[in-house]
């Protein structure tokens, strides 16, 4: 079916137009706007295809599998690509206002589309050396978006992202190589059937390396120092798109390879995987309570909830896997939304540093009626999204005993409501340190507060009428195991 | 022969590794670059080493049992443009970086999180 490669080949036919029309600065935003409504059209399409008749797949070339490069679009990824493609459409659209948006040159529009190509045929992808494949495009795109800028402190942290993540990369390569040494398998079903055939022991190790890879790229303890070295050098609605796709293709890998392709891996690599997450959690959420800057706070509970998606793989059962699907789509959003709301803050008073700001409550009561409803559902307080996210990996927890994992992602949930509180009292409700402090006059802001008001729409859909959404990610478990829901 | 390629991959990659460690920003670069090229040749030798067969399953086979498999040696091109051009744009970057810094010691580039003067807060951030 076509429909599988489209989320792939229409970003990356718009990113070549978008090169070709770099002299013409409008032409190039239309092109880049048609084609990111385009994606999100394709998107759509194939959630529905996906959800009525199942798994889309696509093999390069119509060589037999496992010869050909599989491309599999089944619930998870495709879901994920929807994710992809609106906060695609919702970055363009920002770059009509004028809160923090991302200055213009030339080779934005291009990366813009190649990140996202390469984040959306890394979720739909069914061959582990493709994936590693699409990983490197991301992350060339992405540097490119970080460096773009090239102020001082922009190349610094592309510095330090680079080296870190190609590191990362470097794990993934060689763990791929192993492991096709191993099994002489590089798609997705016949490695699963492979491993499981292999020695637990050799296995072991393999799986190991992999899923360290992964965890570097998903910024989870102890590997997450280039997140909050880098993420808030960016502008705004980058920064709101890097968080919503960046470490989710590497939380989206974990899942396929650890609720999926390796299910029969040993236990103790999710006994550690768990500790980890843990550690995650604990890390990012002090990290974040230590900050003043609001990028560099929601960098830091970027580590934190990326702890819980990871917990809730640990717990290798069916509802913790539907959790960590459930919470990677809640959390895309969220988080992107409050990005895109600290920007709406920065246009009005014109600092992101907590200690310059205050009394928006007063003058701007809207947005903060948007920060309420984004921070409460990051934090997990009913009736708002993150809340179904968390109760399912915590009920989960306590059902198979592990205590105190459980008892940690609450504590864990009560220190950010701590951070998200800091946000409230002193963005919003302290007055200004400025007695005579108002907000700016002149602002263009009604695509920003569109985007921003469509973000917050569907995160209340998914806060309210959770059913639809866990029964996807539980059907979407069932697919991942191989059986048909 | 296998032993021998394994210990010599073995030794770029650390030699690789113990450069990226360094605080020199090119020797760091230049490291990464050393030890993704052992990695790469870890890569190649996944397909099995053999000289003077080639790789032609033959008609009573139902499988390439002798000679080397030629799968791999596609998947190091791929993984050897990826890393060539990341190393021309990590390099570009080191340069550009190192002028406008005016140091290549990595413990000194800290303008993207800077150090704290205050024992307990973080250092205020400028708007830019």
């Amino acid at each position: 079916m076509i429909l599988a490669v489209l989320p792939l080949l229409v970003p990356l036919a718009t990113a070549l137009l978008c090169a070709a029309l770099q002299g013409m600065p409008r032409l190039q935003r239309g092109a880049s706007i048609a084609g990111a409504i385009l994606l999100l059209f394709c998107a759509v399409a194939l959630v529905r295809q996906v959800v009525l008749h199942g798994v889309l797949t696509l093999a390069a070339g119509n060589w037999p599998l496992p010869f050909g490069i599989e491309i599999a679009a089944d619930r998870l990824g495709s879901a994920l690509v929807l994710v992809a493609a609106t906060m695609l459409t919702v970055t363009l659209v920002w770059q009509f206002s004028d809160a923090d948006n991302a200055p213009f040159s030339p080779v934005l529009h291009p990366l813009l589309h190649g990140l996202v190509a390469g984040a959306g045929a890394a979720f739909l992808t069914a061959d582990l050396f493709n994936l590693y494949v699409w990983f490197e495009v991301t992350l060339i795109c992405s540097l490119g978006l970080l460096a773009h800028g090239g102020a001082l402190r922009q190349l610094d942290a592309t510095l330090k992202y680079f080296v870190l993540n190609l590191f990362g990369t470097l794990l993934m390569l060689a763990a791929i190589a192993l492991l096709y040494g191993a099994t002489g398998q590089l798609n997705f079903t016949a490695l699963g059937e492979a491993a499981a055939r292999n020695d637990s022991s050799l296995m072991l190790p393999l799986v190991g390396l992999l899923v360290i890879a992964f965890l570097i790229k998903a910024a989870s303890f102890p590997f997450f120092a280039w997140l909050p070295a880098s993420y808030h050098t960016l502008p705004g609605p980058l920064l709101a798109l890097f968080s919503a796709l960046l470490s989710k293709i590497a939380i989206c890998a974990l899942i396929r390879t650890l609720g999926g392709i390796f299910l029969s891996a040993p236990e103790a690599l999710f006994a550690v995987l768990g500790w980890i997450a843990l550690l995650s959690m604990v890390s990012g959420v002090l990290g974040a309570a230590y900050h003043w800057d609001m990028r560099r706070i929601l960098a830091f509970h970027s580590v934190s909830q990326g702890g819980y998606m990871l917990l809730a793989i640990a717990l290798t059962s069916r509802t913790g896997d539907a959790a960590a699907i459930f919470f990677a789509l809640h959390h895309s959003l969220v988080k992107a939304g409050l990005f895109l709301t600290a920007a709406l803050i920065f246009r009005h008073t014109g600092h992101y540093d907590l200690r310059r700001i205050g009394g928006l409550y007063a003058a701007k009561p809207g947005l903060a009626a948007f920060f309420l409803i984004l921070a409460l559902s990051l934090v997990g307080i009913p009736p708002f999204s993150g809340f179904w996210g968390k109760y399912l990996i915590v009920r989960e927890s306590f059902l198979q005993g592990e205590f105190l994992w459980g008892g940690v992602a609450l504590f864990v949930g009560a220190l950010t409501l701590y951070s998200m509180l800091k946000i409230w009292l002193e963005a919003f409700w302290k007055p200004h340190p400025d007695r005579n402090w108002q907000p700016h006059p002149n602002t263009r802001l009604l695509s920003a507060y569109t985007g921003l008001g469509g973000l917050t729409l569907i995160v209340l859909w998914m806060g309210l009428y959770p059913d639809p959404l866990i029964g996807f990610a539980l059907d979407a478990v069932a697919t991942l195991r191989g059986e048909s829901p | 022969m296998i032993w021998a390629v394994a210990l010599a991959f073995g030794t770029v990659i650390a030699a690789g590794i113990y450069l990226a460690l360094s605080r020199d920003v090119l020797r760091c670069l230049i490291g990464l670059a050393l030890a993704g090229n052992g990695i790469n040749l870890l890569l190649f030798t996944s397909g099995r080493l053999r000289t003077n067969k080639p790789p032609i399953i033959g008609k009573s086979e139902s499988a390439l049992l002798e000679a080397a498999n030629a799968l791999p040696q596609a998947l190091v091109l791929t993984a050897i443009v990826i890393s060539f051009a990341l190393l021309c744009f990590s390099l570009v970057l080191a340069v550009r970086l190192i002028k406008s810094a005016g140091s290549e010691d990595v413990a000194s580039l800290r303008s993207a999180e800077p150090f704290p003067t205050d024992p307990v807060k973080p250092p205020l951030e400028d708007a830019s």
